[in-house]
């Protein structure tokens, strides 16, 4: 407990001790070590990466080469070969799409996904198949968030190419049984896409354990800054994929008419890269182990329970997802009967408490909960118990700020 | 103007207890508005005679800031000739957007013209706005009833 206050202390956005920040969901904050060590290479080392003969410009390569190695290693042992930067979760999802679902998708082939993806996670596969004819399947969880067995297994079968899921919901905050699904959409010859935007930021991510074909994840949400993300792809079918965008560094040979492919994983990294947030990812990742994760995952379920527990005290508060603390992964979504939820997150707002308001980039999931919009609170390891108290007294005043009586 | 003091002098009165929130009888005038990023959704009625709007009202669902700001408007335009009508929208948008800050336009705004600080809030700009937006689209050449 006092370490994780110590670890708060790195983070001076804090220091005022103004505002309380629970829209972490969104993007985290970012640790000082995080922020000097991306100025430290613009300060001491800034080149453009993978083509100079000179010492700075090699020295840059090692440091992006090393954070692409810092990441493998925190996904499970990945290869680098197998590690994409990307500029988010987003991107990495699209070059899936456009690189590997239109090249590998056919007519009446079917793709299935969940009504719970961010619309990150929807979109692209939308396109794919739209554009090729194919068919877009839905998953639905039970109004919990579950996803049962028999719903993944009813809705996967042997016209399935693609299978591209949420680790864990941006709204619900559960964690789906993404490796049982893996291993169900292999048996029937599918591909299996995870977005993990929600889930590697707070648990041990093993993309070899998962036996997963492809996952992607934000580095802004972990700590990291902001524009740098990752595709982590297996290696076999990475090599088969043609680039997603073509220009600077991707090559090999450049003729008037054609051009050869770097190797991977620089075949999907075309144009200046983003080495200097590559190394803040890394310098994030450190961090994180820093912490552990069994320290993150401990606090999270603290104050998740914490406040549930104080939702549950006030009756017009309706809360998504499962009634366990423990299936939310930090994430609490709600709505407050008459009040609208851009309404509420701007009174909190002005005591300085900020949570999100709106669809959460995930609107199919809204009308299938039967809400326009909703609230969301999020924490992370360095939230604290007093935070969720103060968020709970200047919640349970809302109403009355709305003209409802005391 | 305050936030909390805003709603509670002004936005809630109109959002709780809204005058116009109703449908009007043989609207010349119908057209919906909608912010699909926040759901706010305005389907807007206006009657006319000849030049004059006669009666206006409106249904639907939002945030509080959008709902009165809509019942406010059709307070202000009811009596008012369409281009009269037009030119407070113009007022209006332009308070909210922070362009228009002398006073004597703001007052033509009336009641209206207590949503100004929402010009400090940015995220809430497209909320205030939705029901002028509507108007105007609708006067100038929008939705005429089949």
């Amino acid at each position: 407990m006092s370490t994780l206050s110590e670890f708060r202390k790195d983070f001076e956005i804090f220091d005022s001790g103004e505002y309380v920040y629970f829209d972490n969901a969104a993007t985290s904050q970012r640790p000082k070590q995080v922020m000097e060590a991306v100025s430290e290479f613009y300060r001491t080392v800034n080149a453009n990466p993978l083509r100079g003969l000179y010492d700075w410009s090699m020295e840059a390569t090692a440091r992006y080469e090393g954070a692409r190695k810092t990441v493998a290693d925190f996904i499970g042992g990945a290869s680098t070969e197998e590690i994409i930067f990307t500029r988010n979760t987003t991107e990495s999802l699209n070059l899936v799409a456009y690189s590997y679902g239109m090249a590998n998708v056919q007519e009446g082939d079917e793709i299935v996904i969940t009504v719970m993806e961010h619309h990150s996670n929807m979109l692209p596969w939308q396109m794919v198949a739209k554009k090729k004819g194919a068919k877009l399947v839905y998953l639905e969880p039970t109004m919990d968030g579950t996803l049962t067995k028999e719903e993944y297994e009813s809705k996967i079968t042997d016209k399935t190419k693609i299978v591209a899921i949420g680790h864990v919901s941006n709204v619900f905050g559960v964690t789906n049984p993404v490796k049982e699904i893996t291993a169900y959409a292999h048996s029937k010859g599918a591909v299996v896409v995870i977005d993990g935007a929600q889930s590697t930021p707070h648990m041990k991510v093993d993309v070899k354990d998962l036996d997963c074909d492809f996952f992607a994840f934000s580095g802004h949400k972990m700590l990291a800054p902001m524009g740098i993300g990752v595709l982590y792809g297996k290696r076999a079918i990475l090599d088969k994929m043609d680039p997603f965008l073509t220009g600077g560094e991707m090559i090999e040979y450049v003729t008037r008419e054609d051009a050869t492919y770097a190797e991977l994983p620089h075949k999907f990294e075309a144009g200046t890269v983003n080495a200097g947030d590559a190394v803040g990812l890394a310098e994030a990742i450190k961090y994180l182990q820093k912490v552990g994760f069994e320290a993150i995952e401990a606090q999270e379920l603290k104050l998740t329970t914490l406040l549930m527990e104080g939702l549950k005290k006030l009756p017009y508060i309706k809360v998504f997802g499962s009634e366990d603390p423990a299936k939310h992964c930090g994430i609490v979504t709600f709505v407050m009967d008459g009040v609208h939820p851009h309404d509420l997150s701007s009174v909190l707002n002005d005591d300085k408490v900020c949570v999100r308001a709106g669809h959460h980039c995930a609107q199919p999931l809204m009308q299938f909960i039967g809400a326009g919009s909703t609230a969301r609170a999020s924490v992370y390891f360095y939230n604290t118990e007093e935070e969720v108290k103060i968020f709970l007294e200047k919640l349970s005043k809302v109403r009355e700020v709305m003209g409802y009586g005391a | 103007m305050e936030l909390k003091q805003l709603y509670r002098e002004i936005v809630n009165e109109h959002n709780l207890h809204p005058v116009h929130k109703k449908t009007i009888e043989n609207p010349d005038l119908i057209l919906r508005g909608v912010n699909p990023s926040c759901g706010d959704d305005i389907t807007l009625s206006l009657k006319l005679d000849g030049d004059i709007i006669v009666d206006g009202g409106y249904e639907g669902s939002g945030c509080a800031i959008s709902q009165a700001s809509v019942d406010m408007m059709v307070d202000q335009i009811v009596g008012k000739k369409k281009d009269e009508a037009i030119k407070l929208a113009g007022t209006f948008m332009g308070m909210i957007k922070g362009e228009v800050t002398d006073e004597e336009s703001i007052e033509a705004l009336d009641e209206a013209a207590a949503l100004q600080d929402v010009a400090h809030m940015p995220a809430r700009v497209k909320c205030a706005v939705l029901g002028w937006k509507t108007m105007q689209q609708m006067l100038e050449g929008g939705a005429e009833v089949e």
